[in-house]
């Protein structure tokens, strides 16, 4: 399958540049990444490093000032903001640090609203947020809502919402910086078997612990790479 | 994503700040409670009045002496006296003349001291014909009304309204009794059916007169430079069709025998629509004004709708940034907010015109005055309602929609 070579996340020469007043910040300064399909990415760095532009940037949710990106084949770096809408609807899965349920929402209501925007009917709706919830182990937990959910599992229906489209990439910020460590292990452990069913998932972190269940470590510094290692095949 | 959804989602924000929903609600639902009342009233004191109006008989015309020129003057006959005479009155009668006017009952009248046996009591003492009574639309309950042998022996009789019997007989029979004015006795024959205060001024009570022989008022009672003049001359048609060929009949008969153009019209025709006009044209400035007031208000709770809409943009800024990151376009957002501020302004309306409703019912039993709710109106204030919901939610629904994803998303 030709197509399934196609890299998921093509980036080059990638520079973003803040301006705040007079003052201007180049955040990443020329960034050429290239992650294939069931590739698990781990972006690490201190603070300060840009991973959190350049999670940003592979999101889609802000504009970069210069450089490509090709995401799941397709040029997102010339897109309208509803273009851009609509390529995050249907390519990518989010997961953030704060989990950003909504909590006026049950768990299956929070699960199926990519789908309430990508114009999915209602009773296939229902169907797949349930499907996306059994998979991250709260079939039981449908009707909670999340302030009667732990903080480990408010993280897993985010991550079922995240699923519930079956996009290209599974883009997590900081997943486990609000867990304890039991539920840390059992995210992580989740992500595993996501990355086994042949999931995409890159995540950021700054805890190298988190970053070595990725079997593929992307180290920034100042807005540039400093290392680009795969650790699995160094591993084998 | 659909409507419905959006609607969904709208009900739930609504719902889910119960407490501020209800206060931004509450701006909307005074402002169209007190619309619906003070058109309910306006239009309650309308359909009073006209009601009163169309009671003083039907397919009337009033010719009045005098008439209102280009230069603001009123144009009147010598001294006070009224350029209408019995004359006029006798030739708008003629059936060859004026073939649509069907009745004509010229009056005279002057306010005077009426004497019985140990009472007396002031009230007008109106002269006529017996055309008064068709013509007013007006019957005798006791007795009978003036006849025409009356007006051809200058009879000294009269027919009393029933708070003049009543004042000057208590509970006694009037009929048959003696009243002397200015020094003439004169025999009740008669006395009038109750009707109740005049529409065009409260003061003038219609059950309170004197009737008597048009010729016995000029030339036995009244007596002075006015004996053959008239005050009013009240024309009925034959019909409604007929009313202004009967307008039109009246006035070129009466310009030819006053030998004047129309431009110089020494008198005034008015029909019951003109009256109506004239009576109501003072409830209607008020009622406008009222309405005016409680616009404002509307416009005030339209305002809060709009600064309560942009709190709920501020605190809601992740959601919108989340909502964003999921795939929300700039469209869907917007809708999102101006679903929300339109459900608000729908519930507002709603339960104003409920609240108005209430008002309707229980208002008139305090003040004494008719309100009459119309369905249209309603209908119309709880479509204004929500547009007022939407048109001060655009400003706080694009400002949500511009939002860039990840400004949202940062903020704490």
């Amino acid at each position: 399958m030709a197509e399934a070579k196609l890299p998921v996340i093509d980036i080059r020469e990638v520079t973003k540049t803040y301006r705040t007043g007079t003052l201007t910040v180049e955040a990443v300064r020329g960034v050429t990444l290239s992650i294939l399909p069931g590739e698990y990415v781990a972006i690490m760095g201190p603070s300060g490093s840009g991973k959190s532009t350049l999670m940003h940037i592979l999101g889609c949710l802000d504009p970069l000032t210069s450089g490509s990106y090709w995401l799941a084949g397709q040029d997102v770096s010339r897109m309208s903001d509803d273009e851009l809408a609509d390529v995050r609807n249907r390519r990518i899965g989010f997961v953030f640090q704060q989990f950003n349920l909504l909590p006026s929402l049950s768990a299956w209501r929070n699960v199926e609203l990519p789908l309430c925007y990508a114009d999915v009917r209602r009773d296939e709706r229902r169907s797949r947020a349930v499907d996306a919830l059994r998979r991250v182990g709260l079939a039981d937990r449908i009707m909670h809502r999340p302030g009667e959910l732990s903080g480990g599992q408010q993280q897993r229906v985010a991550i079922a919402r995240a699923l519930v489209t079956d996009p290209a990439l599974l883009l997590a910020d900081e997943p486990t910086g609000n867990l304890d460590s039991a539920a840390t292990a059992e995210l992580l452990a989740l992500f595993d078997e996501l990355h086994r069913s042949g999931r995409t998932i890159v995540l950021i972190t700054h805890e190298a612990d988190i970053a070595l269940h990725a079997d593929r470590i992307v180290r920034l510094r100042d807005g540039r790479i400093e290392l680009d290692r795969n650790h699995a095949k160094a591993l084998s | 994503m659909s409507w419905l959804e959006t609607l969904r989602t709208g009900l739930d924000a609504v719902l889910s700040h119960r407490l501020r929903s209800g206060l931004t609600m509450l701006g909307i639902l005074i402002g169209i409670a007190a619309v619906i009342l003070t058109v309910g009233f306006g239009e309650g004191a309308q359909a009073k009045v006209s009601a009163e109006i169309n009671a003083l008989g039907s397919n009337l015309l009033v010719v009045s002496p005098g008439s209102a020129t280009a230069s603001t003057g009123i144009r009147g006959g010598f001294g006070s006296a009224s350029t209408l005479t019995q004359a006029d009155a006798t030739a708008l009668a003629s059936k060859t003349v004026a073939p649509d006017i069907a009745a004509v009952a010229p009056t005279t009248q002057q306010s005077q001291t009426l004497t019985a046996i140990g009472a007396n009591w002031t009230t007008t003492v109106v002269g006529t014909t017996p055309d008064w009574l068709p013509v007013r639309a007006r019957a005798v309950t006791e007795g009978r009304f003036l006849t025409a042998a009356d007006e051809n022996t200058d009879a000294a009789v009269t027919v009393l309204g029933v708070t003049t019997a009543q004042e000057l007989f208590g509970s006694r029979d009037p009929v048959g009794q003696t009243v002397t004015v200015n020094g003439l006795p004169l025999t009740v024959v008669g006395v009038l059916n109750a009707v109740g205060t005049s529409a065009s001024s409260a003061t003038t009570n219609l059950d309170d007169q004197a009737v008597v022989p048009i010729t016995t008022a000029a030339n036995r009672i009244f007596g002075g430079s006015s004996r053959t003049s008239v005050q009013s001359i009240y024309l009925e048609a034959t019909s409604s069709a007929t009313l202004s060929a009967a307008y039109q009949e009246a006035d070129s008969e009466l310009l030819r025998l006053h030998q004047v153009s129309a431009a110089d019209a020494d008198f005034t025709i008015a029909s019951q629509q003109s009256l109506l006009t004239t009576a109501t044209s003072v409830d209607k400035t008020l009622t406008e004004l009222l309405a005016s007031i409680a616009a404002i208000s509307l416009l005030v709770g339209g305002i809060g709708v709009m600064n309560i809409m942009l709190v709920s943009v501020t605190e809601r800024i992740r959601e919108i940034g989340l909502r964003k990151a999921l795939g929300a376009t700039h469209r869907a957002i917007r809708r999102q907010f101006l679903v929300e501020a339109s459900v608000l302004g729908l519930a507002g309306g709603v339960l104003g015109a409920g609240l108005g409703l209430v008002g309707a019912v229980v208002l008139p039993h305090l003040i004494s005055n008719p309100i009459t709710i119309s369905p249209a109106a309603t209908a119309g204030a709880i479509v204004v309602a929500m547009g007022i919901g939407i048109g001060f939610g655009v400003y706080p629904a694009t400002r949500a929609a511009r939002l860039a994803p990840i400004d949202a998303l940062r903020s704490e």
